[in-house]
């Protein structure tokens, strides 16, 4: 058994003519929170698109497991993502299925358990984020946060090896923030699992996060523990964990001079 | 033109990919029943409501004419022939592409916006054997029972105008059908056309869930695209069925 889960290998990948990745190397070990953070549009949340075997690489490779995701077949590709969790930015709950439904969901298109054992594990699942008293609701009934908790059962609904978080804080009150932060980490813990959390959110992540990366421009601008990156002087991480406005990443978007433009006739 | 020619071929690698993976589907058939409900059952208000009116307008308007010629008892011949052959399988097409063929756009189109589609695809659960076969199914077993039922409306709206309002003779109104619609020629025909009819607007309406942009302009054009292209197909394949029918 190798000691990292998931192996980014000098992998690029471009969309539209645009190159999003260049060269990225990243590991991800068993049993560790590893996060993934950078701007809005930094390509983070392509990157689980590609360990999900979701899209190809344009060069290089990941590995989940030792396997070549991109090398697999149809049947390889499903076979390797029955080890993953995902839980995505807005849940992305099956709006026809009440909580109870959406939690047993994977267990009764992907198992044979009887129906007996499927409602004692998703009550497990719901109690483990709390809401088990929440089973019947439909999932137009829930709060942003309470929707992010079902869309976590149903992630860890089959005890998956590799659990990715998709902007997991993005859009909640403080309280629910801090709620879904203790339970990835808790959650990773208890189920002996790898976490992968792409986010934007410094304060929270870097909370519960062993490693971190930061994608900017295609590469990785830096790497480091929580620790390293707080105190790092690099001036892109530096401006991102502090949140200040102005410095590498600029705050106005490229455009043409603001006193030309101005000046100018032509209609916008 | 190039997009047209791709969005085709994608729209038949659907189909193909449908057919495929139906056998997985129908191991559930609960799903593909649980969609017929939707499609068809919920459909049949419509249905029964716009058959019953068509039925009636039928028999005013044949009635108008065929009496010039001294042959209003053959008004139930006029009526049931309109509606077996041509009426019932295109009227309930369209109205199915309206009623049931946009609320599955929009239905699929919403799922793949709020990344329901890209969930189950991480489940390692096939959306197509999921979401995409019971819906086809659905639509496909549905259209020829919609249609059935529809020229039966018709035609007893037909008789509600013609035998108890105009006066025509009961007996001569059901002698004359009786005498003169062919179980293979027109019935069998008709639903032949509406079994085509069936995968033509369900297939388009899947192809335009699971193609539309994933934004809220996106869902919406798609569903409108789904009406439009379903009807012209409709009335397209209808003419073409209708000649390879009257020659064999």
């Amino acid at each position: 058994m190798t000691t990292n889960i998931v192996e980014i290998d000098h992998l690029s990948f471009g969309y539209k003519g645009r190159l999003l990745h260049q060269g990225i190397n990243m590991v991800f070990p068993r049993g560790k929170v590893v996060a993934i953070m950078g701007g809005s549009g930094s390509g983070k949340t392509t990157l689980l698109r590609l360990i999900g075997g979701q899209i190809k690489p344009s060069k290089g490779e990941v590995r989940v497991a030792g396997e070549v995701v991109h090398e697999q077949d149809r049947d390889g590709v499903y076979k390797l993502r029955r080890k993953m969790g995902m839980l995505f930015q807005h849940g992305a709950l099956f709006t026809d299925l009440s909580v109870f439904d959406n939690v047993a969901f994977p267990m009764r298109e992907l198992t044979d358990l009887p129906e007996s054992m499927i409602r004692d594990l998703v009550l497990m699942k719901l109690n483990a984020v709390g809401l088990r008293g929440a089973h019947q609701f439909m999932p137009a009934e829930l709060s942003g946060g309470m929707a992010r908790r079902v869309a976590l059962a149903r992630a860890i609904a089959l005890d998956p090896e590799i659990i990715m978080y998709d902007e997991p804080f993005a859009g909640l009150d403080p309280i629910s923030m801090g709620v879904i932060c203790g339970l990835i980490r808790s959650l990773n813990d208890a189920l002996g699992a790898t976490s992968i959390i792409v986010s934007h959110d410094v304060k929270e992540t870097f909370l519960i996060a062993d490693y971190v990366y930061f994608v900017a421009d295609g590469v990785v601008a830096a790497e480091g523990t929580p620790h390293d990156l707080m105190q790092s002087t690099l001036p892109f991480v530096h401006q991102f964990v502090h949140g200040e406005k102005d410095g590498p990443v600029p705050f106005h978007y490229p455009a043409a001079h603001y006193q030309t433009e101005l000046l100018s006739e032509q209609v916008v | 033109m190039i997009e047209r020619t791709w969005r085709v071929g994608v729209g038949a690698r659907l189909f193909a990919l449908t057919i495929i993976y139906s056998g997985e589907s129908f191991k559930r058939f609960h799903l593909t029943l649980r969609e017929i409900y939707f499609t068809g059952v919920m459909s049949l208000l419509i249905i029964v409501v716009s058959a019953f009116f068509v039925g009636m307008v039928l028999a005013l308007q044949g009635y108008n004419t065929l009496q010039k010629y001294g042959s209003s008892e053959a008004i139930g011949v006029l009526v049931a022939l309109a509606l077996v052959r041509e009426l019932g399988p295109v009227v309930t097409a369209l109205l199915f592409a309206g009623r049931a063929g946009t609320a599955i756009t929009a239905e699929i189109g919403l799922m793949k916006a709020t990344e329901q589609l890209s969930a189950m695809e991480m489940m390692a659960v096939n959306p197509i054997a999921r979401v995409v076969a019971p819906r086809f199914w659905a639509g496909v077993i549905s259209m020829p029972i919609l249609a059935a039922i529809f020229s039966m409306v018709g035609i007893l709206g037909g008789y509600l105008v013609a035998v108890p309002l105009i006066g025509v003779d009961d007996g001569a109104f059901w002698s004359q059908m009786q005498a003169n619609v062919d179980f293979r020629l027109d019935i069998v025909n008709g639903l032949i056309k509406s079994l085509v009819f069936g995968v033509a607007c369900t297939m388009i309406a899947l192809f335009e869930g699971f193609d539309a942009p994933p934004t809220a302009e996106g869902v919406s054009r798609a569903t409108t695209r789904t009406v439009v292209i379903s009807s012209l197909t409709v009335l397209a394949l209808d003419f073409v069925l209708t000649s390879f029918m009257m020659v064999v």
